[in-house]
């Protein structure tokens, strides 16, 4: 805690000092599909008009990380700079034949899954880096899954503040409350990305826990 | 013409379960752990292993098999699954079972089922029972 303190503290004396950015590293973790791109180009849209990557009905579309600098938000008069990154689905297994479905060629949903694994590789090197994290989830999914108890567990152990998302609230099959029981020590907030439904309570929970920082 | 036999794990005839106790684990380091289940699993075997791995230990395990994905021949990876305590003990309960994981060094309340992805289809779980998926 005291060392903490003390390199807080002379972090920002430094980055006053040799003007060094004040940005926010915020990270968008979860297992493909959840929606974390389409929630990081919401918020990008809203803020820089800009969007962040691609989005897709085939899993995995996102397949090497992704930023956005200097993306200011404001909430409630209150401004804080962040630095946007949008990270591949983290999954224990991958077979190309599951983008076969999508109609893709051989070759193309080989390429993908070879992509996809280097993918998840980058993205968890990635977790010790991150200043918070917000963990969208599917919530039409089971969030028992243990790929998200696993990264949740691992923000935890780096001492990462954590806001978890319940995406996809607009579809019938959606529960967030299954997610607010699957993890009650955390912070979880419904939204829908693609609607652009609740967000507002999304940016007052990420203001509420990037003073956990 | 010799027909030249492909290296990996060919189609998938049988499996076997294999129960590790975590006294086979303990005094291992992080990757030789690592090393020791993706062995087992490489040999087509659900591992059942006691106790469960550090969450650095579980997401290095995740990007080891995506590293061996792309090297391992028909190798997709695996299914994971944790069953420990529901969180629901009381402060003493919870205390005694820390002190126990301290003295062994390890949670040995936790069940961890690891298999690959090719023999296991899914492991499904809600916080009542535990499901076990097989392709076919």
């Amino acid at each position: 805690m005291a060392i903490k303190i003390f390199k807080n503290f002379f972090r920002g004396i430094f980055s006053k000092i040799f003007g060094g950015n004040n940005e926010i590293k915020m990270g968008f973790y979860g297992p493909p599909n959840a929606g974390k791109t389409s929630l990081a180009n919401r918020v990008c849209k809203d803020w820089t008009g800009e969007e962040i990557g691609t989005v897709s009905k085939v899993p995995h579309e996102t397949r090497n990380v992704q930023f956005k600098e200097k993306v200011e938000i404001e909430y409630k008069g209150r401004k804080l700079m962040f630095k946007m990154v949008d990270t591949p689905g983290i999954a224990t297994k991958i077979d190309y034949e599951d983008f076969l479905k999508y109609k893709m060629k051989k070759k193309d949903a080989k390429e993908r899954a070879k992509r996809a694994t280097q993918g998840i590789v980058e993205s968890i090197k990635w977790l010790d880096d991150m200043d918070l994290v917000i963990v969208v989830l599917d919530a039409t999914e089971n969030p028992y899954n243990q790929v998200n108890i696993t990264i949740i567990g691992n923000l935890v152990a780096r001492k990462i503040p954590v806001l978890i998302v319940a995406n996809k609230i607009d579809l019938k099959k959606a529960n967030a409350k299954k997610i607010e029981s699957a993890f009650p020590e955390y912070d979880v907030v419904g939204i829908s990305a693609k609607n652009g439904t609740n967000l507002e309570e999304f940016y007052e929970s990420l203001f509420k826990i990037s003073k956990k920082i | 013409m010799v027909k030249k036999k492909k290296r990996g794990l060919g189609k998938i005839k049988g499996f076997s379960i294999q129960f590790l106790p975590y006294s086979e684990i303990r005094n291992l380091n992080g990757d030789e752990r690592i090393r020791k289940i993706l062995n087992i699993v490489l040999g087509n075997n659900i591992l059942f292993l006691q106790g469960r791995l550090k969450p650095e230990e579980e997401v290095r395990l995740i990007g080891d098999t995506m590293a061996m994905v792309e090297h391992v021949k028909n190798f997709k990876g695996i299914e994971l699954a944790v069953i420990s305590g529901n969180g629901d003990e009381g402060f003493m309960d919870r205390f005694r079972k820390g002190l126990v994981n301290f003295l062994v060094k390890g949670d040995l309340g936790a069940i961890t089922i690891i298999g690959p992805a090719t023999i296991v289809k899914e492991i499904k779980r809600n916080p009542k029972k535990i499901e076990l998926f097989l392709n076919k």
